[in-house]
Formats: C-alpha cells, structure tokens, sequence
C-alpha cells in the first residue's frame, strides 16, 4: 500500500481566542489534534512601561506599576515600592507594612482566585469560575474601601501606604476569611478532585524541578515542580520574616510532581497560606498606632544598579533599576512570571493535544500584560 | 391521534402537502418553543447553580427572553466567510436541524398522541440522527476555518463512536419489548403499579442500560462534558464558529430540540413513557389522555432538567479520553448487557423483577 502523504498543519492560536486570557498569540504546527510544535508570539500588549518609567520620577511612576499586573496590582506596586525603599533608604513605618502585607495578600488571594477559576473555565466547567469570581469579588470590594480602587489600586507609596484602613474594615477582612474558608473547601469538592478535573490535568505536561530551575520559572509555577522557593521567606521583606507561613510544594498528589493539577493546587494551598498571614497581620496591625505613610517629598537613589525582587501572586517580581543619583531612574526592567512560564511552554506542550495546551496556559496562571509590559 | 393512519385511503399530493403543512406547523408551534423554552430554563438553572440570576427582564421572570433572543438572531447579517464552500456551507445546518426534528415523528408523547406510529421506530431513530453528524461534518468542512474543521472531525469520531453504546442500550429494550415500534415499547412497560413495570426497573442489565443510554445519548448530543466539538475554550466555538443569524439558530435550535429529545427517548424507551400512577392504559376521554402526556412532559422535562444541570457542573473530557471511555468501557459493557439481557429473558421467560416478585405470592 502506498504510503499517504500528510503534512502538518498550521494553526494559529490566538491572539483571539478564548482560552490565551487575553492578547497572546501561539502559532502550532499540529499533526490532526497533536501538537508539534507550539511558538509563543508575545507583544501584542506591549505598553512601553519600563520606557515610561525612564521620564518619570520614582513616585510617578507607582500607577504604571499596577498595568504590569493588573490582576495582582499592589503586588506589582510593592516591588517598586521595596526596591526603591530599599536602595533609597526609605524606612516605612510599622502600620503602613502591616497594610501593605493584609493588601497584597489580599489581593493575592484574589489573583488566585482568578487563576484557579479560569483554568477550571477552560477545561469546561464554568460553574467554578464564577464561584471563584464571586469570592474575589469580596477582595475588590474590600480593596476599594482601602483604597477606593477595583482592579489598578496604586494604594502603595514610596515609604507607606497612601491610605489607613478605614474604621471596622479589619473586621470586614475577618468576616470574609471566615466564609472563604467553606467557599474554598466547597470550590474543591465541586472541582479540585473531580474524577474528570483530575484526568484532565494530572500528568499532563510535566515540569522537572531541573526544567523549572532552567528556564527561570518563579513561583507557584516553581514551587509546584517540587523547588521550596519563596520570596517572602527566602528573600524577605517587609516584616515577611516576622509572621509564620508555610509553603507548600507540589507533591503529584494527582500524577507527577510538576504536572498541570499540582500546579493548580499550589494556588489553592497558597490562598490558605494567604490568609493565615492575614489574620496574623490583622492582629498585629489592630495593636499598633502610627502613621502609614513616611512621605518624602524628594526620592533620589544612589549612582549604580539596584535589583529587589518580591513575591508577587504570579511568582518573583524583580525591579532592576539603573540610576544616575538623579530624580528619575535611568533604565528599568521588569522581571516577570507570566514572561518566564512563557518561555516553558514550547518546551512542554510538544506532543500534547490542542486541549491540553489550553490546561498548560490556564495552570500557569498567564496574564498577558505582565508578559508584554 | 395517529396521523399516518388517518392520511391513508387520501390522495397522494394531499398526503404529502398534508404532511409537509404539518411539519412546518409542529416545527414552528412545537419543537421551536420547545426549544427556545429550554434555553431559558437553561439559563435560569445556570443562574442558579453559579449563585447569580440569570435572565429576568423581558417578560416575567424573563420567560420571553428566547423570544427576544430568537428575534435578534434572525435579525442578524447572514454572513458566509470569503472562501468557504457556499452550496455546503448553506445546507449543513439544515440538515441538523431535520435530522434533529424528525426524531420527534416518533416519540410518544401520549396513548395516542404520536405523529407516525412507525413499526421500525427504533430503526428510523437511528437513521435519522445519522443526518446530524452529516450536517456537523459539513458546516466544519464547509466553513474554511481550521477550527471549525477541527470541530466537525471531532464531532463525526465522537457521534459514530458513541453510536455503537447508543445503539446496543437500544437493543437491550428491543429487546425486552419485542418491538421496535416506539408506542408498542410503551405500551408494554405499562401495569405494575405505574411504575414497576419500566423497564429501567425491569431487571439489573436493563437498570444499567438506563445509564448507558443516557451518557452515550450525552456524548451523542454534543454536551458537558462530551461537547468536544464545541469546546469554546479550545476550539473558539468548533464547527458553529462560522455561523450567524438563521443559520446560527438552526444550529442553536437543534442542540436544545436535541437536550430534549433524548430526554424524551429515554423517558420513553426506560422510564415508562406515559406511563404513571393513576393514568390510565387505554384512555377513553380527553382526560386520561392528557394525563398521559402530562406524565410523559414531566417526565421528560425533569430529566431534560437534569442534563442541563450536568452541563454546568461538570467539566469537558479531552479527546481522547472520550474515545477511550467509549472503546474500553461503554461498548464492553453495552455487549456484556445485550447477551445478559437475552439470557434473563430465556430464563426468566422475560419476566421482570417485579413480576417475579408478585409471581412468588
């Protein structure tokens, strides 16, 4: 019998498409449903921030901070705030931490929420998305009492925090860690450990701890491969080191250490971790008095390069300034989580099928603008 | 009323003018509402199974919102895309739509009440809903658009292998009714009480075909968690991803006639039909026979209800994994329950549980 001729096919995924959340683009040379090879093709939301950053003085430069992650903002606005404060000399009073820590973990909770819930949207279910949505909308309503903003807060300040809690909101806060505990149990009894949920992501598309160290990888991506890497506690800031947290690593309860389940349930795993560092910082923050916010009406660092990293909800944040000893930063470059996870995916959707490229962006918690910048 | 009955003995063009009025009537005042019907309580048992509302402004409790959704579809350009292939492209979704709706010829919604009382029911439903894979295989040819090709070859693996499960369920009530007439298939699950003679409850095997049935009618039918060929989060929207207006609606209209549908067959062929507490088998006036198709609406719709509600809580299957939960275990085991079947009539005297129960007293 003569042999048939097939060749492979080009597909272009994106940057249209349901499952790339938001303007990304892959171009796959797929054999029917069997990925090839699968290119990446990033830019399309590139905004110029870190040009920006080079005409504005180093407070100016807080609220573009918040459009490099707009899912996870005061992480993105803490980074630039710790790098600054930190090669500036800028000490921040012990409220204002407290603040920034019940904030970003807030809203870290909320990133989360979205990426869990969007990747169960993606593998069909959409019933646990909007469960998930719902629960962050709790987030964002109590981040807009803090600070009057939904999605891009700019609620950090070079030296503090722009605002005080407003009366009874700590309270709100404890209010919503008591009914997000059940949500959170309920969300895994309706689709964590779903037989179908399981199968989908468990042993597909696996990253070795070596693979992850490779390719930058940061972290609940990384520390779902088996790597115990935090920021928060391995580098820490803030008064990180002062508050008990766990980190959890994936384990391959569901298949392979580093598959797309683990890397779902490290998020799951961090939310609980998350909240934990709030209550601790609630109670801390309810005992102590003061201002929030050092303001400094001239911010200037020294001559020479300066690089602070953070955990941000999509893993290290790195801020890598290059200075002049002027008012405005000379050059700076942004290191992000989503532009590293990117960077694996070629290496591990080859061979899996178009379905399963969809569980490897949604497990690795990609956000199109923290990529482009 | 057995309509083909009463045409016979007419003229051959009244026939078949009487025949086509009819069915353009029946579509128009029956399968559309239906239809449309479903997709509104489909939206509200979303709404409450994701804790929010769902749509509740036009009409009450938002009841008229498929009636605005419909008109606004209709409304729309009817775009074919520049290279598609136009002749295809046109009749795909009809054919899913007629392939869909002629299914509806012969459910019995009531003692007397179905369209064509035909003595190869079965046979012709199996034939018809072949027209719909047709259809989905064209529309993803037809439309020039990888996707949606992706989505129609999806679709005919899935549709041809899920037959086989669908078909052997199937058999397994031929079985037992010794008919293929769909009204006779009823008729002999009537008695015991109304319920206890269904044959869902008629033995173990014909328990399992039950569930058989339904989740290859599942996977037949395009739905969560088999909607492979849909799948908007991978394939933008499959083998639909082309269409708009009229034609989009074909679509739309014969997947909800569809949910339905196999709600109807399986209420017919497993859960007794018409048959319930208190209705009668052989219905003198207007009121044992409406009673009779009340028992098969509720019916039907309760289990229409209950594919919805799998559809938004479940997650999708990969590919697959689909064919592979068919391959390995539905068609094994839907062999497995034809010979075990056939074995309990030969020793049982095709005999049900129940009437071997009351045969001991």
């Amino acid at each position: 019998m003569a042999e048939v001729k097939t060749d492979l096919m080009t597909l272009n995924m994106g940057p249209q498409h349901p499952s790339t959340h938001g303007v990304i683009r892959f171009v796959l040379q797929t054999d029917g449903e069997v990925i090839h090879q699968c290119v990446p093709d990033v830019g399309y939301l590139h905004r110029s921030i870190e040009k920006i950053a080079e005409n504005l003085e180093y407070y100016q430069f807080m609220p573009f901070t918040d459009r490099v992650d707009y899912v996870a903002a005061i992480n993105a606005n803490l980074g630039w705030a710790v790098a600054v404060e930190r090669f500036g000399g800028i000490e921040v009073p012990e409220r204002g931490e407290l603040l920034r820590i019940i904030s970003a973990e807030l809203v870290r909770i909320g990133s989360h929420l979205v990426a869990v819930g969007a990747n169960t949207g993606d593998m069909g279910a959409v019933t646990p998305f909007l469960h998930a949505l719902r629960e962050r909308e709790v987030t964002n309503d109590l981040i807009e009492e803090l600070c009057g903003a939904r999605l891009t807060h700019n609620y950090i300040r070079i030296g503090g925090v722009s605002f005080d809690a407003p009366k009874g909101w700590t309270d709100k806060c404890l209010s919503f860690l008591e009914s997000f505990e059940p949500a959170l149990d309920e969300f895994n009894r309706l689709i964590t450990f779903n037989k179908i949920f399981r199968h989908r992501l468990g042993d597909v598309a696996v990253v070795t701890a070596q693979d992850a160290k490779d390719y930058g990888l940061v972290g609940p991506n990384l520390r779902a491969s088996g790597v115990k890497w935090d920021c928060r506690k391995d580098d820490s800031y803030g008064l990180y080191s002062d508050l008990k947290f766990e980190v959890p690593v994936g384990a391959g309860l569901m298949g392979t250490t580093g598959d797309c389940w683990d890397r779902f349930w490290v998020r799951i795993e961090e939310m609980r971790q998350s909240m934990s560092i709030m209550r601790q910082a609630i109670a801390r923050l309810n005992q102590v008095d003061g201002p929030v916010w050092n303001e400094k009406r001239v911010i200037k660092l020294p001559e020479g390069e300066f690089y602070a990293r953070t955990e941000s909800a999509r893993g290290e944040m790195g801020y890598y300034i290059v200075s002049d000893g002027g008012k405005k930063p000379l050059r700076v470059k942004i290191r992000t989580g989503s532009f590293s996870a990117m960077s694996i995916i070629e290496k591990i959707s080859r061979g899996v099928m178009i379905a399963d490229l969809v569980a490897i962006i949604g497990s690795m918690d990609i956000v199109a603008p923290e990529i482009d910048r | 009323m057995d309509i083909s009955s009463w045409l016979i003995g007419k003229e051959l063009w009244s026939q078949i003018g009487f025949m086509l009025l009819f069915a353009m009537v029946f579509i128009l005042v029956f399968a559309t509402p239906v239809a449309g019907i479903l997709t509104y309580v489909e939206r509200r048992v979303a709404g409450k199974i994701q804790s929010r509302v769902g749509p509740n402004r036009v009409g009450p409790q938002g009841f008229l919102q498929w009636v605005a959704d419909a008109v606004k579809l209709i409304l729309k350009e009817d775009f074919i895309p520049g290279d598609a292939d136009r002749p295809l492209f046109r009749i795909a979704p009809y054919l899913v739509a007629i392939g869909t709706f002629l299914t509806l010829a012969i459910i019995p919604f009531g003692q007397r009440l179905v369209m064509s009382n035909l003595n190869v029911g079965v046979v012709y439903l199996v034939a018809v809903t072949g027209l719909v894979v047709a259809g989905i295989l064209m529309s993803g040819w037809a439309s020039n658009n990888k996707w949606s090709l992706l989505g129609g070859i999806r679709a005919a693996a899935q549709v041809v292998s899920y037959e086989i499960p669908t078909g052997l369920s199937l058999i397994v009530v031929v079985l037992l009714a010794g008919s293929l007439s769909m009204s006779q298939i009823v008729v002999e699950q009537s008695g015991g009480l109304g319920i206890f003679r269904w044959f869902i409850f008629h033995n173990p095997f014909s328990f399992l075909a039950f569930f058989l049935f339904f989740t290859s009618a599942l996977a037949e039918n395009n739905r969560i968690p088999f909607d492979i060929p849909e799948a908007e989060s991978e394939l933008v929207s499959g083998y639909n991803t082309e269409y708009s207006g009229f034609r989009f609606a074909a679509f739309f209209l014969a997947e909800f006639a569809m949910v339905w549908i196999v709600a109807g067959i399986a209420t017919a062929l497993f859960l007794g039909g018409w048959n319930f507490p208190g209705v009668p088998i052989d219905p003198q006036g207007f009121a044992g026979a409406a009673a009779g198709t009340l028992a098969f609406l509720a019916k039907s719709g309760a289990l229409a209800v209950f594919i919805l509600q799998i559809r938004w809580t479940l997650p999708r299957v990969r590919v697959d994994q689909l064919m592979s939960i068919c391959w390995k275990y539905l068609v094994p085991i839907s062999f497995f329950n034809v010979v075990m079947t056939a074995l309990w009539i030969v020793l049982f005297k095709g005999k049900g549980i129940y009437d071997l129960i009351t045969g001991i007293f």
